[in-house]
C-alpha cells in the first residue's frame, strides 16, 4: 500500500493510521479523503485488524479543511460546501462510528475544525498535554460539521458546547478531559507508548462484543429507556453465540486467560 | 440442481420458505416464481402449514426480476406473459406470509414483499424501485400497492427516483412493523409467525381477507362483510374453545374447526 498523505501500518493486530501532511497541518483535501477513506474501508473487513489508531504527523493532529483547496473568488458564485460535507466528511466520520472495533484518536497536537470533531467520533480519545481543540468553524462564518453540533452538546452539555462553538476558542487537552470531552491526557512524549499499549490491550478483546457495546451505546442516544432494554436484549442474544463467549466463560471457569479471536 | 427455493417446517405450524439463489442475488426468475407459486399451492392445501415465513438471506432478499429474461421479451411476448397469473397466485394465498427481509429487497423482490401480510426487516434492509433507471414501471403491483401503503407523495418520489428506502424509513411509513438487528430477523420473524400459528386458524383466514379486502371495498361494505365474518366464526368450535379456555383461565387449544 502506497500513499502520499497517510502512513499506515498494522501491527500486533492495530491498525495505525498517520495523517502526514505536516506542513499544513494534516489538513484534509481531496486526496487525503480518498486515501483515508480506502484504507478504513479495508480494516473495517479486515479481521486480523482488531483495534485502529488515527493520528497525525508532525506537530498537529489534524486542521480540518485544507482552506488553499477552497480560496473563494470574490466575484464567482458561492461555493457548494455541502458538496464535500456530503461526499467525505460525512462518510468518513460515519465510518468510525460504524466501525465494528474500537478506534483510537491519538490527538498529538492541534485538532481544529473538522479535525477536531474527526477525534470526538472516535472512540477513545487519548491527548497529549500540549494538544488543543478549537471549533474553529465560527471565525468563518461557518458551522461545526463532521458531527461536531451533535457530539459535542453530548459530551460536554449545552453551555460548555455553546461557549466552544459560538466562541471558537482553543480548549486546552487538560479541561477537555476535565469535561469528559476525551477519555485520557498523557505526557507528549509518552502519547505514544500509553496509545501502543492501550491498543494492543483492545486488540486482544472480544472484538464482535466490543463492536455491539460500541453499537448499544451509539444508539442509546437516539432511543427510549424501553427501546434501549429490547436493544440490549437482542444484542445479547447475537453475543452470547460469539465463539468469544464460550471462550471467556470456559476460561473462567478453567481459572485460565481467555484467548479471544474477535469473533 | 441446486433448488431454487429451499423449504421446511421450522416449528409447528410454521412452513419456512428461503429463496435461494444467492449467486443471482435471489432475481425472481419466472423458474422461482413459478416454484414459489406451487409451493405456495402445496401449503395451502397441507393443513400442518399455519403461517408462511418467506426469507432470502443476511445481504439479499430478492435483487429484482431476471434481466436477462426480461430483455428478450417484446410487447407481444408480455402480453401473454404467465408472471401476472403467478403473482395473482401468491396474491390470492389464504394463510398468513411473515417476510423477514435482510438486505437488499429491489424491484419484484420489493414487490413481493409487498404481497406479504407482516414484513419484519433487519437493520441492513434496503427497499426501492429502480425499474425507473431501466426505462420502465414496476410491474408487480409496486406503484399500486406502495401508494395504497404510503400515500402519494412517497410512492411518486421512491417510483420516479428510484431512491432506496432504509430500513428505518420502510418502518416510519408502515412497509414493516418492526426493525430488529440483522442476526435476529429470520428467528423473530419464526417467533411471530409461530405465534399467529397458534391462533384459531379459520379467525387468522378471515381477518386475513377482512384487512386485504379494505383497498378493494367501500367502508360500509367492509364492515358489512366484517359482520358476516363475525356471525360465521359464532358457528366454529375454535371460538366456543376459545371463550371456554378464557372463563377457565387455560391456554386454549385450537383445531382450526
Amino acid at each position: 500500500m502506497d500513499y502520499k498523505n497517510i502512513i499506515v501500518e498494522e501491527k500486533n493486530g492495530v491498525g495505525y493510521l498517520t495523517l502526514n501532511r505536516p506542513q499544513a497541518l494534516n489538513s484534509f483535501n481531496v486526496d487525503m479523503h480518498h486515501e483515508v477513506a480506502e484504507v478504513l474501508n479495508l480494516w473495517a473487513k479486515k479481521q486480523d485488524v482488531r483495534c485502529i489508531v488515527i493520528s497525525g504527523e508532525g506537530r498537529g493532529f489534524c486542521a480540518g479543511q485544507d482552506l488553499g483547496d477552497r480560496v473563494v473568488d470574490p466575484n464567482a458564485a458561492a461555493p457548494d460546501l455541502g458538496y464535500s460535507i456530503e461526499t467525505y466528511y460525512n462518510p468518513l466520520i460515519k465510518m468510525i462510528v460504524n466501525m465494528p472495533k474500537p478506534v483510537i484518536c491519538a490527538v498529538n497536537g492541534v485538532a481544529a475544525g473538522a479535525g477536531a470533531n474527526i477525534a470526538l467520533a472516535c472512540d477513545l480519545v487519548i491527548a497529549a498535554k500540549s494538544a488543543n481543540f478549537v471549533q474553529a468553524f465560527c471565525r468563518l462564518g461557518l458551522v461545526p460539521d463532521s458531527g461536531g453540533t451533535w457530539f459535542l452538546p453530548r459530551s460536554v452539555g449545552h453551555a460548555r458546547a455553546m461557549g466552544l462553538t459560538l466562541l471558537g476558542d482553543k480548549l486546552p487537552a487538560e479541561t477537555a478531559k476535565e469535561w469528559g470531552m476525551i477519555w485520557d491526557v498523557a505526557e507528549d512524549t509518552e502519547l505514544k507508548t500509553k496509545v501502543t499499549e492501550l491498543a494492543e490491550r483492545l486488540a486482544k478483546q472480544p472484538t464482535f462484543g466490543l463492536s455491539l457495546i460500541k453499537k448499544a451505546i451509539h444508539q442509546s442516544r437516539n432511543h427510549s429507556f424501553d427501546e434501549q432494554m429490547h436493544l440490549e436484549r437482542d444484542f445479547q442474544r447475537i453475543a452470547g453465540r460469539s465463539e468469544d463467549y464460550r471462550e471467556g466463560v470456559q476460561a473462567f471457569m478453567n481459572k485460565r486467560e481467555p484467548n479471544f479471536q474477535g469473533l | 440442481m441446486q433448488e431454487l427455493i429451499k423449504a421446511e417446517i421450522t416449528v409447528d405450524g410454521v412452513m419456512l420458505l428461503t429463496l435461494n439463489r444467492a449467486e443471482k442475488r435471489n432475481a425472481l426468475n419466472n423458474a422461482t416464481l413459478q416454484y414459489l407459486c406451487e409451493l405456495f399451492e402445496e401449503a395451502e392445501h397441507n393443513s400442518r402449514v399455519k403461517v408462511v415465513v418467506l426469507t432470502g438471506n443476511p445481504y439479499c432478499f430478492a435483487a429484482g426480476a431476471d434481466l436477462s429474461e426480461l430483455a428478450e421479451m417484446d410487447a407481444v411476448a408480455l402480453q401473454l406473459d404467465i408472471r401476472p397469473k403467478l403473482w395473482q397466485k401468491i396474491d390470492a394465498f389464504t394463510k398468513p406470509i411473515v417476510a423477514a427481509v435482510n438486505g437488499y429487497a429491489l424491484g419484484a423482490g420489493f414487490e413481493l414483499v409487498l404481497h406479504t401480510d407482516i414484513v419484519l426487516c433487519g437493520e441492513n434492509a434496503k427497499f426501492g424501485l429502480p425499474e425507473i433507471g431501466l426505462g420502465m414501471l414496476p410491474g408487480a403491483g409496486g406503484t399500486q400497492r406502495l401508494a395504497r401503503l404510503v400515500g402519494q407523495q412517497l410512492a411518486m418520489r421512491w417510483a420516479m427516483t428510484g431512491e432506496m428506502i432504509s430500513a428505518k424509513q420502510a418502518q416510519q411509513h408502515g412497509i414493516c412493523s418492526e426493525v430488529v438487528p440483522t442476526a435476529l430477523t429470520l428467528e423473530y420473524a419464526i417467533q411471530l409467525a409461530s405465534k399467529i400459528a397458534k391462533q384459531a386458524p379459520l379467525a387468522i383466514r378471515v381477518i386475513k381477507q377482512s384487512i386485504k379486502s379494505i383497498h378493494e371495498i367501500t367502508l360500509s361494505q367492509g364492515l358489512k362483510s366484517e359482520r358476516q365474518n363475525f356471525v360465521w366464526l359464532a358457528a366454529t368450535k375454535d371460538r366456543n374453545e376459545g371463550i371456554n379456555a378464557f372463563f377457565e383461565k387455560r391456554k386454549p387449544i385450537f383445531r382450526g374447526e
